[in-house]
């Protein structure tokens, strides 16, 4: 823990005042273009070759949230049956090497050469914000929302823990505490199982015309916020200009995070530790895909029982009059 | 009961049975309960597949509920025929018709309901079936029918 924040004071000194003049101004950039894409959906793009990994924006990103962090209360009650699991991080909040209920951005690292070099690439990890968010979608309580500016988050009054948004997610993003939560209030013992925790690309800031923490900190600028097209159009420019790769752009059908990386995502997907709270690379069909398909059909479906009741109704008045 | 009244039957109660074990399998409960557990059953705790199940079960209840709807209207029956908890019934099919539409609506890309509608549906949708499936349950037992 000291090393932690004796490191994060010698960032918030160094780094940072260097970076600053730079931050600021690009800061500015994205707080406008935040306000112009109303009717747009909101797009990151992350430049991976940028990132130093310096965990800036890890930390802003617990600082700028801490007041959404669960508190729960212990010991927690009995659930039954005694399968289900306790998830339990409230004395793990220093963890910053994956996802948990109180970390929603961590740093991935991937060894990697790069002209001839070996480098290391340290990708910065949280909610990709889906286009058509499964987790939120298939909530049965409707405890996740999806706002019109892309980013999806989760109501942790509303939410029951069951876990199911991070089952539906195909990058196991969500992050689940026992002993908070609306459960309690309900039927502890029988269901529900905590709250789900993830980035919600801080909602709050944005409404007040802000960019999220994590953007605003980073002295190397690794991230950028706008409308969508604008954006698509930068991290092609980008990919082009670097002789890079993309991700996130057709993933589970489109998401609102785009990377852009020197190496392709395939041979960084082979590096970086994946499991539990650290998500994978790999590509991602439309999870969503089969319902949208389905739901076409669905408007058949009258037209065809309408049309069935008549041809019933024909052949046998024309059977009457024979 | 002749033969067409049957296999009407039939197709309700096996359409209403996989609809209601897909609805509820979207809560996370069959996994938990041990129930996906049971060899054969373990597709209850996939919730991409309970997901298309449910849509296709909805697909063939719309059907089938619109077609007897107008087979009824065209053979001229009544509406004083219809009983009193066919009646009953016929409402909460229609609000679960008409929730469950709204809520494949919602979950198509770029759809972005207000949520608090999406949380009055959830339990309006679910509040429906579990009024129906004792509806069913009343008829079944009193030997209750849609028509008289
Ligand atoms: S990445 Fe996972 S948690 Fe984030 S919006 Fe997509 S499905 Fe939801
Ligand atoms: S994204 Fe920026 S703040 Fe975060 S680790 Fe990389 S360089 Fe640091």
């Amino acid at each position: 823990m000291t090393s932690k924040i004796s490191r994060r004071a010698f960032l918030k000194g160094s780094i940072t005042a260097v970076g600053s003049v730079a931050a600021t101004t690009s800061v500015a950039r994205a707080a406008k273009s935040i306000t112009k894409g109303k009717n747009e959906p909101l797009v990151t793009l992350l430049d991976i070759s940028k990132c130093i990994g310096c965990e800036e924006c890890v930390f802003a990103c617990q600082e700028a949230n801490a007041a959404k962090y669960p508190e729960p209360e212990k010991p927690f009650p009995k659930m039954y049956p005694p399968r289900v699991p306790v998830e339990d991080w409230s004395d793990k909040r220093d963890v910053t090497d994956r996802l948990t209920p109180y970390n929603w951005l961590f740093i991935q690292r991937a060894s990697a050469i790069v002209n001839g070099e070996e480098i290391e690439l340290t990708i910065p990890r949280r909610c990709m914000h889906c286009d058509n968010p499964p987790c939120v979608k298939l909530c049965p309580w409707g405890a996740l929302k999806q706002e019109e500016n892309g980013l999806s988050r989760i109501d942790s009054n509303i939410c029951l823990g069951g876990s199911k948004c991070r089952k539906a997610c195909p990058w196991k993003v969500p992050q689940r505490q026992t002993g908070v939560g609306l459960y309690l209030d309900l039927l502890p013992a029988l269901a529900g199982n905590g709250a789900m925790y993830k980035c919600d690309r801080c909602y709050n800031k944005l409404e007040k015309g802000e960019v999220p923490a994590c953007i605003e900190v980073c002295p190397e600028d690794v991230q950028t916020i706008g409308p969508r097209k604008e954006i698509l159009k930068k991290a092609h420019a980008l990919a082009k200009d670097m002789n890079g790769y993309i991700y996130g752009e057709h993933e589970n059908g489109g998401t609102n995070t785009i990377y852009v990386s020197p190496i392709p995502f395939e041979q960084l997907n082979e590096r970086i530790e994946k499991g539990k709270g650290k998500p994978h690379l790999n590509k991602v069909k439309n999870m969503m895909a089969d319902g949208t398909n389905l739901a076409k059909a669905m408007i058949v479906a009258p037209i065809a029982g309408l049309a069935a009741a008549f041809g019933k109704f024909y052949l046998s008045s024309k059977e009457d009059k024979s | 009961m002749n033969s067409q009244a049957k296999i009407r039957k039939y197709i309700y109660s096996i359409t209403v049975f996989f609809i209601a074990l897909s609805g509820f399998a979207q809560m996370p409960v069959f996994k938990r309960y041990y129930i996906a557990d049971i060899p054969g059953l373990s597709w209850l705790a996939q919730f991409y597949v309970t997901h298309i199940m449910h849509y296709i079960a909805a697909i063939v209840l719309i059907t089938f509920v619109i077609y007897v709807l107008f087979d009824f209207i065209f053979k001229g029956r009544g509406l004083n025929t219809i009983t009193r908890i066919g009646y009953f019934k016929i409402v909460i099919l229609a609000g679960l018709v008409i929730t469950g539409s709204l809520m494949v609506v919602k979950n198509l890309p770029s759809i972005y309901f207000n949520h608090n509608v999406i949380i009055v549906l959830d339990l309006v949708h679910l509040g429906f079936c579990m009024i129906l499936l004792g509806a069913g349950l009343y008829s079944l037992i009193m030997k209750k029918k849609w028509v008289s």
